[in-house]
């Protein structure tokens, strides 16, 4: 039967409710209210893991956000959830955790053999030994060193929890909800002010939870409830547990993470796991506290060494022991609190204090309780592997070098206070430049670089009188200059007992003879004696230093090894520690989940999906879809069995014998109208625009400045001065900023405006020999022969009562014309279409099939016009005007652009005639040559050509325009394919061009 | 995530806004003779300095203007913002 460390009452636990929780397989029970850490040592579980480097035992060093051991991993709603801190995680029915970094289990680790090798693992031990043989790397080292290191293991599955992010604007956004937290929120809240008061932990009131202090007629703790509860009841107040804010960004952003379920035992359906808050704050309060300092002795990273606020929470909050002989180690007034309590309930501690004859109120109470108290005393070093047993204690000489009168006495836990250190990270985060203050030996914010004030502890002032004080003028003064309000509040008298100065001696000496690792870093195994091996080879800067040892690193982010590590530092080097500085503190304070940072941006949710108006009637008619930027688009309609090669080649065949449909809603629709829109398109496009006539559609090509092609598509003149413009369903969103950027910012005197008309209109192409046919029973009124609607011209009609625009202009290579009704009507005309085409044998063409008729035509569309290709080579070099100035035509005269062996597009054919080629290929010489192989090109473009019914494919190589005829191989290695193919024009059907005018 | 003041729209976040680079660059008269090494330096050539830098920013999910900010590229400070008509 484990012993039993929970005392039979007192802590803000739930007694009434029993909770059953499995930890490393074994069953415990705990209470409402319990963490996972507070349940484990009620039940007298110290050892909870593996330190990281050396694999030592490892128990509860905390009892928060500071927690550098108790890491486990927790299976929850059927997800396992890596990294959680067991001082964080709330206890629930059935919670299920182990511990992390420790193979077999926790009590035998095989890695554990590193401590006994620690000689082999001093600073820098990975940098100086796995760097050579390189081939060592991936078969031995790596594997090794992932066996043994590494803490919780991801899941590999996708994450089915729902998470959520929240976008929020207030004047006040407060992180903490201790004194200082509490006092500035309620008098900005009384002023009016929109306020967000964060705490990170579930329970409100921060130190007041467990210090002894009155605030008017009331306890710390009554106060503070009654403060939240009065917060929580003011509608211009957002009060928030379990939410850390962890990030501080420009012009006043900050993020925070709310741990919305992780304290149930299942994610609600519609409730997410966890919340990410942005926040936009006028002002920023920083309330978030200090940290308690470790002491540094021999294996004081022993299980049941740990922070002695940590202890005092342990028995205040939840109402447990960490330990029944527990030995104070302090260096200030604080470890007598933690003695106090103890005392109180019977048992007895004793104290050890570096300090000669120290004297306040507290050490007086401690003194006439009867308390061992021993000055100049200190621990040598904990004894016990699994858990402290005892301690070496020793008294210290005045100048702090010299032990003597040496004793082992027995202990179970041995509570450590090295006084308290500012949470000031979100303060370094925001940009502020701290100053040391000598006093408490820590760093506190100065000059603000945003709106931030850092109050209370954190702003080093450690007693609640003025930090309430200061809070409340603090809260009152900032939250004035916004609401112009002022609400007099009275400041409550506070009683609370006054400290002495602490001692600033921290790191115990070696005995002599004696070589006990002194933990700095408990993370990251980073021990004294590796910060002083760094310094003697060299290293002088702190930020090298700290990534040399890796001291800071871990994922506590060295909340309580920091200062510590800075006052090694500053000793070795004979420097005071203002001038060694700290390292840079960056978001996140703590650990937040790529969940939380994602959100609902996961799966189909990644990105917006467009539809056509048609887009439900492809869905009815078998079609599969492809994603086409945002939009989804079908890609062939499947009729029977077909597969996406059959269905697209029917397709496409039934387009150049008959007639095919295609939904083009999804090309890019620019509307320009004023008097001088020839003028511009004249300089946009690389072709002349001046004389085009109204009714009439021209294709034109837009460079970039650096003379590559940005985008192509058919413009025309609906009237006088109104163009229509498309683009490529791509480039639409780029194309529309740069014209904006050449009207609004190069030539403001042109007289044009465009707006995108994308979603104004549903477009459907027509194409093949019969279209004619076809738009002649659409639009019965009007002449569509080839002299009324000749090729690129333009007209107007009424389709069945729906105003239409009707344009000859062909992308497949036929016959074929573009119909646009307004998009309401989209579906309206495209049942229309199918409906009469009937006749004709029309058939929807996706844009597998669209691709097909484009590449055997020649034509080059993205694939070719990919960001790296010039008019030359996508053969558009006759677009390019000689006359007039354009956007990029200086460029085209540059000497790479103009070489005569300069790529450009060809046709591709297997010499087989049946093997596919594919996208990506290189084109090479001699199959055989060696590695690196030079390459002429490669494949942009594949397909299986309709007309001649074998494979044939686009390239962009090298001389093109002398290779016609040549004989070439295509290799894949990706595919593993070399291909031996023959050199054709790239206009492989219809090369002059006849079937479109026809 | 920065703060921007739309000269046309107000305060918005950064996420409403594309950057445009550096916007002192001056594009060359169309129809002008201009060197090899002069359009080489206005096509390819910017200044990345630290500190105050005039840059263009597109409002592309609000009024689509594009405008002239004043920022300091080191502490992200924003100092005056312009409409692209107006002088700085
Ligand atoms: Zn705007």
């Amino acid at each position: 039967m484990p012993e039993n460390f929970r005392l039979d009452q007192g802590g803000l636990i739930n007694r009434n409710k029993k909770i059953s929780f499995t930890f490393n397989g074994k069953k415990y029970f705990g209470y409402e209210g319990d963490t996972l850490a507070s349940a484990l040592l009620a039940n007298g579980v110290h050892l909870v893991g593996r330190s990281f480097k050396y694999h030592r035992p490892r128990g509860f060093f905390g009892a928060g956000v500071d927690e550098p051991y108790a890491i486990v991993q927790m299976n929850r709603n059927n997800e396992v959830d890596p990294n959680v801190r067991a001082t964080e995680q709330e206890l629930f029915e059935g919670l299920d955790a182990k511990s992390v970094n420790c193979w077999p289990n926790v009590n035998f680790d095989i890695g554990a053999i590193n401590n006994f090798l620690n000689k082999f693992f001093p600073a820098g031990f990975y940098y100086k030994t796995f760097m050579w043989p390189k081939s060592f790397w991936y078969k031995i080292y790596e594997p090794i060193i992932r066996k043994a290191a590494g803490f919780g293991s991801a899941s590999i599955k996708h994450d089915k929890e729902r998470y959520e992010h929240k976008y929020e604007y207030c004047d006040l956004l407060i992180a903490g909800t201790g004194p200082s937290g509490l006092a500035s929120a309620y008098a900005a809240a009384k002023n009016g002010a929109k306020v967000i008061l964060a705490e990170d932990k579930s329970r409100y009131g921060g130190s007041l939870l467990t210090s002894e202090v009155t605030i008017g007629n009331q306890s710390g703790q009554e106060w503070a409830e009654q403060i939240i509860s009065e917060l929580k009841s003011m509608p211009n107040v957002i009060v928030k547990n379990r939410s850390q804010v962890f990030g501080y960004y420009d012009h006043n952003m900050l993020v925070m993470s709310e741990r919305v379920s992780d304290h149930l035992p299942k994610t609600d359906k519609y409730t997410p796991k966890q919340r990410l808050w942005y926040i936009r704050a006028e002002e920023v309060v920083i309330s978030s506290g200090s940290i308690e300092r470790p002491l540094v002795f021999g294996n004081n990273d022993a299980p049941g060494v740990m922070l002695s606020s940590a202890a005092k929470e342990y028995l205040k909050i939840y109402g447990v022991l960490v330990g029944k002989k527990p030995i104070i180690f302090t260096n200030n007034d604080s470890g007598y609190e933690t003695a106090i309590e103890f005392k109180k309930i019977g048992v007895d501690p004793i104290v050890l204090d570096t300090r000669k004859d120290p004297n306040s109120e507290i050490i007086k109470e401690a003194k006439e309780l009867n308390i061992n108290i021993k000055f100049s005393y200190v621990v040598v070093a904990a004894k016990g592997y699994k858990k402290v047993k005892s301690a070496d204690i020793a008294k210290i000489s005045d100048d702090k070098k010299v032990l003597s009168n040496n004793e082992n006495i027995k202990c179970d836990c041995i509570c450590v206070s090295g006084f308290w250190t500012p949470t000031i990270h979100l303060a370094s985060q925001s940009g502020n430049k701290t100053k040391f203050k000598e006093e408490i030996d820590a760093f506190v914010p100065s000059h603000s670089k945003q709106k931030e004030t850092t109050l209370g502890s954190a702003n080093g002032i450690f007693t609640l009188e003025e930090t309430l004080k200061t809070s409340f003028e603090k809260g009152t003064e900032l939250s004035k200059q916004i609401t112009n309000k002022e609400n007099q509040i009275s400041i409550p008298t506070v009683v609370e007992k006054k400290s002495s100065k602490h001692d600033k001696f921290w790191c115990v000496p070696l005995p002599e003879g004696k070589n006990y690792k002194r933990f700095l870093d408990f993370q990251n195994d980073v021990a004294v004696s590796d910060i002083q091996l760094a310094l003697r080879e060299g290293y002088r800067s702190i930020e090298h230093v700290k990534r040399y040892t890796t001291l800071g690193m871990a994922t506590d982010q060295g909340k309580t090894s920091n200062l510590n590590g800075l006052q090694l530092v500053s000793e070795v080097e004979n420097k005071v520690v203002p001038q060694v500085g700290h390292t840079t503190f960056r978001p996140p304070y703590t650990p937040v989940t790529i969940g939380a940072i994602v959100g609902r941006e996961v799966g189909k949710h990644s990105k917006p999906t467009r539809k056509s108006p048609m887009h439900y009637w492809h869905e009815k008619n078998n079609a599969v879809f492809v994603d086409a930027g945002v939009w989804l688009r079908p890609r062939y309609y499947k009729q029977g069995n077909e597969n996406l090669f059959e269905a697209s080649k029917r397709e496409a065949k039934n387009v150049r014998q008959n007639v095919g449909v295609c939904d083009v809603t999804t090309l890019g629709k620019i509307d320009i109208k004023g008097p001088d829109s020839a003028e511009f398109l004249n300089r946009v496009y690389t072709n002349a625009w001046l004389k085009l006539p109204v009714g009439k559609a021209r294709y034109g090509v837009m460079l970039r400045e650096d003379g590559i092609v940005m985008d192509d598509g058919t413009t025309t003149r609906i009237s006088e001065n109104h163009y229509h413009m498309t683009t490529t369903t791509a480039q639409a969103p780029n194309v529309l900023s740069h014209l904006e950027y050449y009207l609004q910012l190069v030539w403001p005197e042109l007289n044009v405006n465009v707006v995108s008309s994308t979603e104004q209109w549903a477009g459907a192409a027509i194409a093949g020999p019969k279209s004619r046919d076809v738009l002649q029973k659409l639009f019965p009124d009007l002449d569509v022969s080839n002299e009324g609607l000749p090729f690129m011209g333009y007209m107007e009609g009424n389709l069945f009562g729906v105003n239409a625009k009707i344009f000859r202009i062909s992308f497949s290579g036929e016959l074929a014309y573009e119909v646009n009704v307004e998009s309401d009507n989209g579906n309206y005309m495209w049942e229309k279409i199918i409906e009469i085409g009937k006749e004709f044998n029309i058939q929807p063409y996706g844009t597998e099939a669209l691709s097909t008729l484009r590449i055997e035509m020649g034509h080059v569309a993205g694939s070719e016009l990919d960001g790296r290709t010039i008019p030359y080579d996508n053969s558009l070099e006759g677009l390019v005007s000689k006359k007039k100035d354009f956007i990029g035509k200086r460029s085209l005269s540059k000497k790479a652009y103009v070489e005569p062996d300069r790529q450009k597009v060809v046709g591709v054919v297997p010499l087989d005639k049946k093997t596919s080629i594919p996208e990506g290929s290189y084109i090479v010489k001699d199959a055989k040559a060696k590695l690196p192989n030079p390459k002429l090109g490669h494949v942009s473009a594949s397909c299986w050509s309709v007309e001649y019914d074998n494979p044939f494919s686009l390239a962009i190589i090298k001389d093109g325009k002398n290779m016609i005829g040549q004989k070439l191989f295509a290799m894949s290695p990706l595919k593993n394919k070399t291909i031996p193919v023959e050199i054709v024009s790239s206009h492989y059907v219809d090369p002059k061009g006849e079937r479109v005018r026809s | 995530m920065l703060y921007i003041l739309c000269p046309h729209c107000g305060l918005r976040p950064q996420t409403e806004f594309s950057y445009g680079g550096d916007a002192t660059v001056k594009r060359p008269e169309l129809n002008k003779e201009i060197s090899d090494q002069d359009w080489d330096n206005f096509v390819y050539l910017r200044k990345s300095p630290r500190g105050k830098h005039l840059e263009l920013w597109q409002h592309i999910s609000g009024c689509r203007q594009w405008i002239k900010v004043e920022r300091d590229t080191l502490t992200h400070e924003i100092f005056t913002t312009y409409k692209a008509s107006e002088n700085t």
